[in-house]
């Protein structure tokens, strides 16, 4: 086919993995259409406070100060040169036949395209612990962000629970900072940790570097913890109750408190382009289907934690394949990727012990009590959810017309997994056979009046 | 004053300071504060859930909840974790009498 135009080519997100698949199409001469939420391109982890702020990179992003530097300068010096069109807080709230809905300041606006790069990253994976809808409960994201971005702590007196490398991190950082962190609770077992030992041996730095940061932890750290209850006055967050490893019942006075097992991929735009999904057993969740490159299919291209959960410096790597895969899908010259897909299975190999070594908490879930809340949204119960097995059998949607769990403002993206584990309980079936929420747009919160136009 | 509420300053606290109103009563913030910092730094609660007796104050400050919309005496709700504060903002924890 002859190119009578340049392809259009729309990227969904400005993190690791958007910036460098931006960064590889400009290379080879194409102009793409980066599209974030973000008021600066770095994503979530990468993430730049607003101007005014003065803490280096070193002070913001630690031992990866250089990564996101590099990232930083790349991408705002594309912007600069004008050889990529970037829009800034910008959401696309829904897909159809080739065309973007974007949602901005100035209402919707269609961007078509002719291949789509998503690189929506990932969100905290969460779970409920009796108590969770009070005030004063955020992701561990949610800790971290806080203090990158705007230099606060959520609470004057903080307690982190969950499992995964971010607990450590943002338990680490919080108390170099000044926060008075009470204690990090790990569900994970030591036992559980050293499993995983030969899979995280293979990204020795990046292990050796988690283990440092414990350390600091001192005796905050508790692994093989049971989460029993948050307490709450009408203020919100007044103490947690948990049992240490050896079954002792703890009780610690907070008024904050970070919760976060590892992460959940950001997945609805590629739901409502019809890519299909995969179960992964390890990672507990449905996860696009690509091959190696990131290729979905349809002229759409998958990149970073949105699809499969390697962290930044995956993302990095992703992002370039994506935009080779889409290059020479349009039979362009495009740069060699062998070395960039042996990195991306190493990486792989250290984010599946990852996954071993801190694992989704499915037997707190299904212990849940009745009363405790499944839906912060919409305060629905563990009882509605399970009733709605006995109604409607084990199936994700039927689940969420008759209960509405997952129907509420975040759209399922904090209860989905949980509420599928208290069904597949309830059922007698495995979490995988309940399916998954079909994605609904709009995906973000839009204003009718954001739809109207003038005349 | 502005580490009143259920906030702590870590950081970044020499910028400008910014008056803007909650609930009617003159409150400071910091230029480059999100409307979420700047209300929970004088306060203990961005809403109150809809579903429940709790406060809501956010939950993954990355634009993914909802959980952080707040009123304005006038005009549109605005997403705490994302919306910078704006000096005069007039920001309120629950609805402006005129809805419904």
């Amino acid at each position: 086919m002859i190119e009578t135009r340049a392809p259009r080519i729309a990227i969904v997100g400005a993190g690791p993995a958007g910036i460098r698949a931006a960064a590889t199409l400009v290379d080879a001469g194409l102009h793409p259409v980066v599209i974030d939420e973000g008021h600066s391109a770095g994503g979530q982890i990468y993430r730049r406070p607003p101007a005014g702020f003065t803490r280096t990179p070193e002070q913001l992003y630690g031992p990866e100060a250089t990564k996101a530097r590099a990232l930083h300068v790349l991408f705002d010096k594309l912007a600069e040169e004008g050889r990529l069109t970037h829009c800034t807080r910008s959401s696309v709230i829904a897909t159809h036949k080739d065309r973007l809905h974007v949602l901005g300041e100035g209402g919707v606006q269609v961007i078509s395209y002719d291949r789509l790069i998503l690189a929506t990253g990932a969100s905290d994976r969460v779970a409920p612990v009796p108590g969770w809808q009070s005030a004063g409960v955020y992701s561990l994201g949610a800790a971290q962000i806080a203090l990158k971005a705007q230099g606060v702590a959520l609470g004057r007196r903080i307690v982190l629970i969950g499992s995964g490398p971010l607990l450590t991190l943002v338990g680490a950082q919080l108390v170099k900072a000044g926060a008075d962190v009470a204690a990090v609770l790990d569900t994970s077992s030591w036992r559980q940790q050293l499993q995983a030992f030969w899979q995280l041996a293979s990204r020795p730095v990046v292990a050796l570097r988690g283990l440092v940061l414990r350390a600091r932890l001192g005796d905050r750290y508790h692994a093989g913890v049971t989460l029993e209850r948050i307490e709450a006055n009408t203020s919100g967050v007044a103490a947690l109750r948990w049992r240490d490893a050896g079954g002792r019942e703890r009780l610690t006075p907070c008024d904050m408190i970070g919760m976060g097992w590892h992460l959940r991929a950001e997945t609805h735009l590629a739901d409502l382009t019809g890519c299909a999904f995969i179960y992964d057993e390890q990672w507990r969740q449905w996860l696009p289907k690509t091959d190696e490159m990131g290729r979905a299919g349809n002229g759409v291209y998958l990149a970073g934690d949105g699809v499969r959960l390697l962290g930044a410096d995956g993302a990095e790597i992703a992002g370039r394949l994506a935009a080779v895969a889409c290059l020479s899908d349009l039979g362009r010259p495009a740069p060699p990727v062998s070395a960039d897909l042996r990195k991306l299975a190493r990486l792989e190999r250290f984010a599946r012990g990852l996954a071993c070594a801190f694992p989704w908490p499915d037997e707190m879930v299904r212990a849940l009590p009745d009363d405790a809340i499944v839906c912060r949204c919409e305060n629905v119960s563990a009882k509605a959810v399970r009733e709605s097995a006995d109604f409607g059998g084990g199936e994700a949607n039927r689940m969420k017309s008759l209960s509405r769990v997952g129907m509420g403002r975040c759209q399922g993206r904090y209860c989905q997994l949980a509420a599928v584990e208290l069904v597949a309980a309830q059922a007698g079936c495995a979490p995988d056979a309940v399916g998954r929420f079909r994605g609904q747009a709009p995906v973000r919160p839009a204003p009718i009046a954001a739809f109207l136009r003038d005349g | 004053m502005i580490t009143a509420g259920r906030i702590v300053r870590l950081a970044e606290r020499d910028r400008a300071e910014m008056p803007f109103v909650l609930d009617g009563q003159m409150r400071s913030a910091l230029a480059g504060d999100t409307v979420l910092t700047a209300m929970l730094a004088s306060g203990y609660a961005l809403r109150s859930s809809e579903f429940g007796p709790e406060p809501r104050v956010g939950f993954c400050l990355m634009g993914a909840c909802q959980d952080c919309w707040v009123w304005q005496d006038e005009g549109p709700r605005l997403r705490a974790c994302t919306t910078l504060v704006v000096e005069g903002m007039r920001l309120r924890t629950t609805p402006p009498e005129t809805w419904p």
